[in-house]
């Protein structure tokens, strides 16, 4: 008796396993391609290197990019993804493999570059290139667009829960306020959390007296008695469950947060805030040059970055997106806000090595008294 | 007298010889040679002097890990006891119980276990309907020791109860027949026959909790830094490869010398080494 059940519970399985795979058509169908994709690369291997949750993968109907640019070009993609700067650069230095695009951030560039980890990007080959916004082109870090290709951008803003706060927050101090004691999360990366520390107390981010970083560290030590943690993407579970009353994060990040959870408001705090550009990078040692053009156009088409702003909820450099009329954060106030209402913004640099292993140090003994 | 290896039994054992010398000997050469470099690669012992300031780290990691081993030892001696007692049925199911947990991966344990015990979580919620007010849980050394106990009271239970079992019901009715009392009963025969178990016990929790960063890093709420945090930053985000390294290697170090006490208390018995 037992081994029919077992058999016909094995069969189930199978059956609806396969209905599964085959019953769902995944979205991989571009209609209007404005640049011109060959086969000549087919049955190569393309490796990507991107952040998690950072392109468009068909889920919920959405346009699965990689399956689609597969379908143009006949190229095998080979994604894989990191959840830092620091660690995409440590894998890359590592060497054990090479990938054929990287979409880092912009002081991460900066480092890439001065380490000659980058190859220079034949831009004659990116017909799409002229759908980047003017204001996202050459970037002090990389000053004559020789490198890289903005893909998304964002702000970090200051998030917190209606429900738990007496007056909406208009300044970083809120962070230190003794009335949210065991209610603020903040970043548990060092350089997030000291630029927090930096702003309030009007320093350059990327100051190299280390005097200046000193006065920081203090500032966030000071913040420990109130900090109920530290997190990365925990985040959105510990704000989205009301179990944190205020949290710094990233403005995309925050428009998927208050879909769950409505009592969440978002604010750039007044003292100015970290502005960030990932751009499509790639590596010196990438093994195929000329498919990883063909994709980084593939990334620039209007279709493409639309399904990508959409699914990322970041702000697009894309003029082709934000002319869209099919684009719903197009007049999202929080990710293009009025010129009049931009908060006052700081890009990261890479640091010099011995101001980062300074700044390292400190941020160790802040993590040891709390 | 010692027998030769014959060329049978050294290809039975080549394939391990051969993955423990890749995957095992080799890395932990590459941990020296970094804990004695600089980053120019030339040698030195700065790293292990540096070591100094890690000294409150390493008696944090080390008091909770000995708490959790402490109270782990404290919730499986006595029911591995009476679960080796029990009749053969009810022995697989409990044992089946003890394991299941385990079924699951360590990161998902301790992930349901931050929600459990958030601000907002299930344990604040029951407390709340019957009128307490919140306690505040995550992101205290109590969570962390939890975790830690939770997530490793199985490798605790296992062991004792393998040598439990294995005493023979026959000892303890010799020793009450000549006159032993519960309490001497436990302490002259039970004891010191399940101390081997005991002892890879405790090195099976103990080492472990006083490595772990993952548990520290989501129960602690990213303000409890362990010594398996410090390596973990050091490797990730500060790379400083070399001042990981010698870290890492202060604290095999550390667990090899109590492992060798631990051994030497089961030795004395005769019983096993790990």
């Amino acid at each position: 008796m037992k081994k029919i059940t077992a058999t016909i519970l094995a069969l189930v399985m199978c059956v609806s396993m396969f209905c599964f795979a085959s019953c769902g058509s995944v979205n991989d169908t571009v209609e209007n391609l404005e640049g011109t994709y060959t086969q000549e690369y087919a049955g190569t291997t393309l490796n990507v290197f991107n952040w998690g949750e950072y392109i468009s993968d068909g889920s919920e109907g959405s346009l699965h990019v990689n399956k689609a640019f597969e379908k143009v070009t006949g190229i095998r993609v080979n994604y894989s993804t990191y959840d830092s700067n620091e660690s995409m650069y440590a894998k890359m230095k590592s060497e054990a493999v090479s990938y054929d695009i990287v979409i880092p951030s912009d002081y991460m560039i900066q480092r890439l570059i001065s380490e000659n980890m980058l190859q220079k990007i034949d831009y004659s080959k990116i017909s799409n290139y002229k759908n980047i916004l003017d204001e996202y082109k050459n970037l002090y870090f990389d000053e004559n667009d020789e490198y890289s290709v903005p893909y998304s951008v964002g702000m970090v803003g200051l998030i917190y829960n209606t429900e738990m706060v007496e007056e909406a927050p208009t300044s970083w101090s809120a962070m230190w306020d003794e009335k949210y004691k065991d209610n603020i999360l903040t970043f548990s990366n060092p350089r997030d959390s000291f630029a927090i520390a930096q702003f309030l107390l009007g320093i350059d981010l990327n100051t190299t007296d280390k005097a200046e970083w000193d006065r920081a560290a203090n500032k966030l030590k000071e913040q420990n008695k109130v900090l109920q943690g530290r997190v990365m993407d925990e985040v959105f579970n510990k704000m989205e469950a009301g179990n944190a009353a205020l949290a710094p994060y990233y403005a995309g990040d925050f428009l998927t947060m208050k879909d769950i959870n409505d009592d969440l408001e978002f604010v750039y705090p007044k003292e100015g805030t970290n502005i960030f550009v990932d751009s499509i990078c790639i590596p010196e040692n990438a093994k195929n040059y000329e498919a990883a053009l063909m994709y980084i156009n593939f990334l620039l088409e209007p279709e493409v970055a639309l399904a990508n702003a959409e699914y990322i909820c970041y702000a697009t450099p894309n003029k082709a997106v934000l002319t869209n009329e099919e684009y719903s954060l197009k007049d999202n106030k929080i990710l293009y806000p009025a010129e009049a209402d931009k908060p006052k913004t700081q890009y990261f640099h890479d640091l010099d090595s011995s101001i980062r292993s300074y700044y390292e140090k400190l941020w160790e003994d802040v993590l040891r008294e709390s | 007298m010692k027998k030769r290896n014959s060329y049978g039994s050294i290809a039975l054992n080549a394939p391990y010889t051969v993955w423990s010398v890749i995957f095992i000997v080799v890395p932990l050469f590459i941990v020296a040679y970094y804990a004695f470099t600089d980053k120019s690669g030339a040698f030195t012992f700065d790293n292990i002097l540096e070591l100094g300031e890690y000294n409150d780290i390493f008696f944090t990691s080390i008091w909770y890990s000995v708490l959790a081993t402490v109270i782990a030892l404290l919730i499986s001696y006595p029911f591995a006891y009476f679960l080796s007692r029990q009749s053969e049925k009810s022995r697989r199911l409990q044992m089946m119980l003890v394991m299941l947990p385990m079924w699951m991966n360590l990161l998902i344990r301790t992930y349901s276990w931050m929600n459990i015990l958030e601000r907002n979580g299930l344990i604040n919620n029951l407390l709340g309907m019957v009128g307490i007010e919140p306690v505040k849980m995550i992101g205290t050394p109590g969570a962390v020791i939890f975790g830690m106990v939770y997530n490793y009271l199985p490798y605790m239970i296992l062991p004792i109860y393998t040598v439990m079992s294995k005493i023979e019901p026959s000892l303890l009715e010799a020793a009450e027949d000549l006159g032993c009392n519960g309490i001497n009963k436990l302490r002259r025969v039970i004891m010191p026959l399940s101390l081997p178990g005991v002892v890879s016990g405790i090195t099976m929790v103990f080492v472990p909790s006083v490595s772990t960063f993952y548990i520290s890093q989501k129960l602690g709420g990213g303000k409890i830094m362990l010594v398996g945090d410090a390596i973990e930053r050091q490797m990730q985000s500060a790379y400083n490869y070399n001042l990981g390294a010698s870290l890492s290697l202060v604290l095999m170090v550390m667990i090899i010398i109590s492992m060798a006490i631990m051994n030497k208390f089961s030795d004395e018995e005769g019983g096993m080494v790990i």
